[in-house]
């Protein structure tokens, strides 16, 4: 009898297991988290060291234009052009992808029908899978020509870099909106059909407007992706840090700074600290798409 | 008994090779309602979306026979469904507002039908919620969005936003199983109110819902009709076995 309380008192072998399980994913969500948080601190302390130990003007980094960061004896990190850059590409590739993705969406949820969705998803999960480089090499071979023929100048430019990412976020943009189409309950296409609507009524009335969380959400995403893609946008930009005055001249971005700067640079040099503070600025700013897609997933449900 | 405006002929329909619903004839008579009722899969709610055309929208699904609205085949080639459906109008099982204001969900069908003009759309939109029983919950809360009333007046709003492209004929399938009593009450009495100026055809699976609003009840069972009379006399003094035993409780 004794025996077998003390057999059933004692802790099971599953129990054990349990806790060991718990144990082991404690540890790896500490470490993820140390990570996340050293990574945090690297870019934040390297970046702000610019202004503290450096002493230059956080005011002249936003403001000015030159960016010449070892230039004797006066350094300067006007980060304007790069700044400005970004947001360009960012902005114009996204406002160039949506009507695209939309479109692309709505044919896949709602039209093209579940055999269409069958050969149409594969394409679209394709081409996030492509590595950016390529991407870059297309738009070095393909875009970077386009542009200089129809449109003048180098080639070089923010439109280019636009045509690039437009390409890349598209995909992003769509698939997420596809999500979010499926979201919104077959009972709204039944009753707006049951009232009279036709399909496109349907669709634009109800359907579109029931999902603008969702597609707002899409798009954000799409331009968070834009706006730290480094690699080919480098590669079809110009790279020359100058304020952009039109698209078609060479323009930079912070990422295309980053990337072509890196490697030139001793660290603990102000050279170098200024190139941190350029990643502390897309780290603001992926944390503000980040931020912005919450807050309006709050919102709304699809 | 009134003149019948929709009328099923010899209804056969199918969802791929099986059959659902076995040869449907049954009239609607105008301005009246008209109860479907039957155990769960007996075909009543399958019917019921023949008649508005819904059942197009499962692409498996063939119909056969013929339905009349004043004597045209809505299933004849020429029929355009989107005129269909303003003249039959349809509310569901679940609420199923727009996520949209009240004002809005009510206005769609108009709107659709290109009615711009506000001050009509302002009085249908009263009219309307008035007509489904909801408007004295609603006329502060018109901006508001519809999701955020209770399912009881969300459904009376769906109501309403079917009253307000004043059909000829109003289809409600199980408009109320999804509701509380209270509510369903209330869903009640406003089809009561409308039912001088709408042919109602209600599916049920509450018999006694029935009872209470019906002037006609048609007693479906395995995708067949088995009885169709008036819901006084079905319910006193039924014809058929299986119409007694379905209202006595010993199936269903």
């Amino acid at each position: 009898m004794d025996a077998v309380k003390k057999e059933l008192t004692r802790k099971s072998k599953a129990s054990r297991q349990d806790q060991r399980g718990k144990l082991i994913s404690l540890a790896c969500v500490t470490l993820i988290m140390l990570v996340v948080l050293s990574i945090l601190y690297m870019i934040t302390s390297k970046g702000l060291a610019t202004f503290f130990e450096n002493k230059m003007s956080i005011v002249d980094f936003f403001t000015k234009q030159v960016w010449n960061p070892s230039a004797k004896p006066q350094a300067l990190v006007g980060a304007l052009p790069m700044i400005v850059g970004s947001f360009s590409v960012t902005v114009l590739s996204a406002l160039l992808a949506a009507p695209f993705a939309i479109a692309t969406a709505i044919f896949m949820v709602d039209i093209a029908g579940k055999r269409g969705r069958k050969i149409l998803q594969p394409v679209i999960e394709l081409l996030v899978g492509i590595p950016s480089v390529v991407y870059g090499f297309i738009g070095l071979t393909v875009v970077v020509p386009f542009t200089r023929t129809v449109f003048g100048g180098t080639g070089f430019g923010i439109l280019s870099g636009t045509f690039v990412l437009f390409v890349m976020v598209l995909p992003t943009v769509t698939s997420m909106y596809v999500d979010s189409l499926k979201a919104v309950p077959q009972f709204y296409r039944e009753a707006s059909l049951a009232l009279g609507a036709t399909r496109w009524q349907t669709i634009y009335k109800v359907i579109i407007r029931a999902s603008i969380p969702g597609l707002l959400t899409a798009i954000i995403f799409g331009m968070a992706r834009a706006f730290g893609e480094a690699l080919a946008v480098q590669m079809v930009i110009g790279n020359a840090s100058i304020l952009p005055s039109d698209l078609v001249s060479p323009a930079s971005t912070l990422t295309s700074v980053l990337t072509t700067g890196i490697g030139n640079t001793v660290l603990g040099t102000l050279p170098n600290n200024a190139l941190w503070s350029l990643a502390l600025v897309l780290l603001l700013m992926s944390l503000v798409f980040n931020l912005l897609t919450r807050f309006i997933g709050k919102k709304g449900a699809f | 008994m009134a003149k019948d405006i929709i009328t099923a002929e010899n209804v056969h329909l199918y969802y791929g090779q099986k059959e659902a619903l076995h040869g449907i004839s049954l009239g609607f008579p105008e301005k009246e309602i008209t109860a479907l009722i039957g155990p769960s899969g007996s075909g009543k709610s399958t019917f019921i979306r023949t008649l508005n055309r819904m059942s197009d929208l499962n692409p498996e699904v063939t119909v056969t026979g013929a339905i009349r609205l004043d004597g045209e085949d809505i299933y004849s080639p020429k029929t355009d469904t989107v005129e269909l459906r303003k003249r039959v109008g349809m509310v569901f099982q679940q609420p199923n507002p727009f996520p949209f204001s009240v004002y809005d969900n009510v206005t769609y069908g108009l709107r659709l039908s290109g009615i711009k003009d506000k001050a009509l759309l302002d009085q249908r939109v009263e009219e309307s919620l008035k007509q489904a029983a909801v408007w004295d919950e609603t006329k502060d809360h018109l901006k508001e969005n519809a999701l955020s009333f209770s399912g009881g007046q969300q459904q009376r709003i769906c109501i309403a936003r079917v009253l307000a492209v004043q059909p000829e004929i109003i289809l409600l399938d199980e408009p109320t199983s999804a509701l509380d009593p209270v509510s369903s009450a209330k869903v009640e009495d406003s089809l009561l109110a409308i039912k001088d100026q709408f042919t109602i055809a209600v599916v049920t699976h509450n018999m006694q819902q029935a009872s209470r609003i019906s002037d006609q009840t048609a007693f479906f069972l395995d995708g067949n009709l088995v009885e169709f009379s008036k819901t006084v006399d079905m319910f006193t003094h039924p014809e058929k076995q299986e119409t007694s035993d379905y209202l006595n409780g010993k199936f269903g």
